[in-house]
């Protein structure tokens, strides 16, 4: 615990530079705060008694508002925040292809599997899978496909966070990723998932009111028409009403469904979200946090919408911010950092820098949990132990888990540095879609589904998604310099889908012997009502 | 709630929470699916606009979505608080 208040002392430099308020100290001195109030909070929840229950999720008595904000915060990460609101910049339309995207997964979440997911499982989404298939051996792939989709959208949120901190603070690429790393350490290793998700709606709450106020400074010299607000978009973008409707983003029908599928399905198997749905008490809450977090979201996009559009009025040529072909000083990224800047000054640009840094580092604690999670209970207590372990130990794996995790995250992100590591969000999107969402899916709607297909199924569906990805545009042509992709399309999600639930069927149709249909029943009833 | 509810109630419970959840699943698909076919398909009934107005079909339609997803995912809450939840006693 002495670490702990050795680094809550450390957060203090930053105060103290403040005495020159300028945009950098100002931020400084917020994400000083935040990071401050998140180290007491996770002090105070390493006092707690540390049993499997607070560790993984909460003790269960997060309130459905707290985890719907908590939900909205592990989904609205910088990507979303900066990215989207950088592709509307750009492009206008084409980044409300993707805010809607990332937005539909959420009612289809909630309408199929929020409440079930609750009823049935404990701690993570393996739990609900094996109660009705073999344990030992629907955990090896449920950690698999868990940790596949944790690795990948943790190396692009590291890279993004290092580069952008550069930006923001000034601080070497990698200072930042140090302290990104150390500190979703100390948050997942001490204050499990109470920490984690009280750090998360924080987070979520400045991101949301930062987002507002600047959408209305945008808003209100429209007299908050929207109609007007692109009218004068359109003149001002040198691409003129062409940024109104679809352009390059989407070149043939098969990549637009095939990034569709991805995107809907690819949410409903997240692990660190699917693993907010325990720690509410009760189906009844985890449905109100569902539809809370649709609710944020929802709001959050169409703030983001507002915003890049906002700024492609007030940075266009404006050579405080764009350079003389009107790409944006520092990055594709910062358009909503500029606005708040042209908009608000140095203090408020100073505000929106240090929300952005505490986006990033909630994300990645959100991530490093689940994924130390599913080490340390899917793979140590359940493959490794077959169920033989006790729950001091339990934690202890994790614990050791998420430290590892965070080391692993602070060598990758060394690694790619300066790398185009965003097909990587894409990658975790195909993989959740190909073999998380499936296994879960087929395990609480189909009679027939079998442990070895679901198995061999869910690899299958695991392997083409990472298959189709090298082997397609991003990776062999862009990163490995072929001049040919071998798969042609760059978003795999239909295709891996459709494989991963053709062989998982066809494999339990072929495995009928292993069939259970009396589970199948137990399970049905137990997903509907409360378990108490 | 209590584990010793009846079949007849289980089977009712289970038909219309099934009946809610997979047609609302079903108009957010659809509507999202022909949100894309279009946009890869026939991407210029995009580009109309919103008669007086600078607003796209495009624009409008993107943003009914979000707007009717967060709808429907109330309109899910209200029926599951006050019709389902009943059927669990």
């Amino acid at each position: 615990m002495n670490l702990l208040l050795f680094l809550t002392l450390l957060s203090f430099p930053f105060s103290i530079m403040a005495s020159d308020l300028n945009s950098k100290n100002f931020a400084a001195v917020v994400f000083g705060i935040f990071v401050f109030i998140t180290l007491l909070i996770t002090y105070f929840a390493s006092k707690k008694n540390f049993n499997k229950s607070n560790y993984y999720a909460a003790g269960g008595k997060i309130s459905g508002l707290q985890n719907g904000l908590a939900i909205a915060g592990d989904y609205m990460s910088a990507a979303s925040f900066l990215g989207i609101s950088g592709l509307v910049f750009f492009s206008g339309f084409d980044g409300l292809i993707y805010s809607i995207g990332f937005l539909v997964g959420w009612p289809i979440i909630l309408f199929l599997i929020a409440e079930k997911l609750k009823n049935l499982g404990k701690y993570t989404f393996a739990d609900v899978t094996s109660t009705r298939l073999t344990q030992s051996r629907i955990r090896i792939l449920s950690a698999s496909g868990t940790l596949v989709t944790v690795i990948f959208y943790l190396i692009a949120q590291m890279v993004g966070a290092g580069s952008l901190i550069q930006i923001l603070f000034g601080l070497p690429y990698y200072y930042a990723i140090w302290i990104v790393g150390l500190l979703m350490i100390i948050y997942v290793s001490f204050g499990g998932m109470i920490a984690t998700t009280w750090v998360q709606i924080i987070k979520a709450i400045l991101l949301i009111l930062g987002a507002t106020a600047l959408a209305i400074m945008v808003l209100s010299d429209y007299s908050f028409s929207i109609g007007k607000l692109l009218e004068e978009a359109s003149n001002v973008h040198p691409e003129k009403e062409s940024i109104l409707f679809p352009g390059k983003l989407i070149s043939d029908p098969i990549s637009a469904i095939s990034l569709g599928v991805a995107l809907i399905f690819g949410t409903a198997g997240l692990p660190h979200i699917l693993m907010r749905f325990f720690t509410v008490p009760d189906a009844k809450s985890s449905r109100i946090s569902a539809f809370y977090a649709t609710t944020f979201i929802g709001y959050f996009y169409i703030l983001t919408f507002v915003i890049g559009f906002g700024a492609i009025i007030f940075l266009t040529n404006n050579l405080n911010y764009t350079d003389f072909e009107n790409n944006l000083i520092g990055s594709n990224n910062m358009a909503a950092i500029h606005l708040s800047h042209a908009l608000g000054g140095d203090i408020f640009l100073g505000f929106i820098s240090a929300v952005a840094f505490a986006t990033i580092l909630a994300v990645v604690s959100g991530l490093t949990l689940a994924g130390a999670s599913a080490i340390g209970r899917d793979l140590y207590v359940f493959v490794i132990k077959k169920g033989r372990s006790n729950e001091k130990k339990e934690i202890l794996v994790s614990k050791i888990s998420s430290v590892f995790l965070g080391i692993i995250a602070i060598i990758l992100g060394i690694i790619f540095q300066g790398q185009n590591v965003a097909f990587m969000v894409g990658l975790a999107f195909a993989v959740a879609a190909s073999t998380n969402f499936p296994i879960l899916f087929l395990t609480i709607s189909w009679k027939k589904l079998t442990t070895n297909g679901a198995m061999y199924g869910g690899f299958i569906g695991l392997f083409s998604a990472l298959l189709f990805v090298f082997l397609g545009p991003t990776v062999w042509v862009e990163t490995l310099g072929f001049e040919n992709a071998i798969f042609p399309y760059k978003y795999p999600g239909i295709f891996s889908m459709s494989i991963s639930f053709f062989s998982i069927i066809t494999i339990s149709l072929i495995d009928k012997k292993n069939r259970d249909e009396n589970k199948f029943k137990e399970l049905t009833k137990k997903s509907y009502l409360e378990s108490k | 709630m209590n584990k010793n509810i009846n079949d007849n109630n289980l089977k009712k419970l289970i038909f219309y929470s099934n009946l809610i959840s997979y047609s609302l699943s079903f108009i957010v698909l659809i509507l999202y699916f022909s949100f894309i076919l279009i946009l890869g398909f026939k991407p210029e009934f995009f580009h109309k606009t919103l008669p007086d107005s600078s607003v796209t079909y495009g624009i409008f339609s993107g943003l009914f979505i979000i707007i009717i997803s967060v709808f429907l995912t109330f309109i899910y809450v209200v029926l599951s608080n006050l019709f389902l939840d009943k059927l669990k006693k």
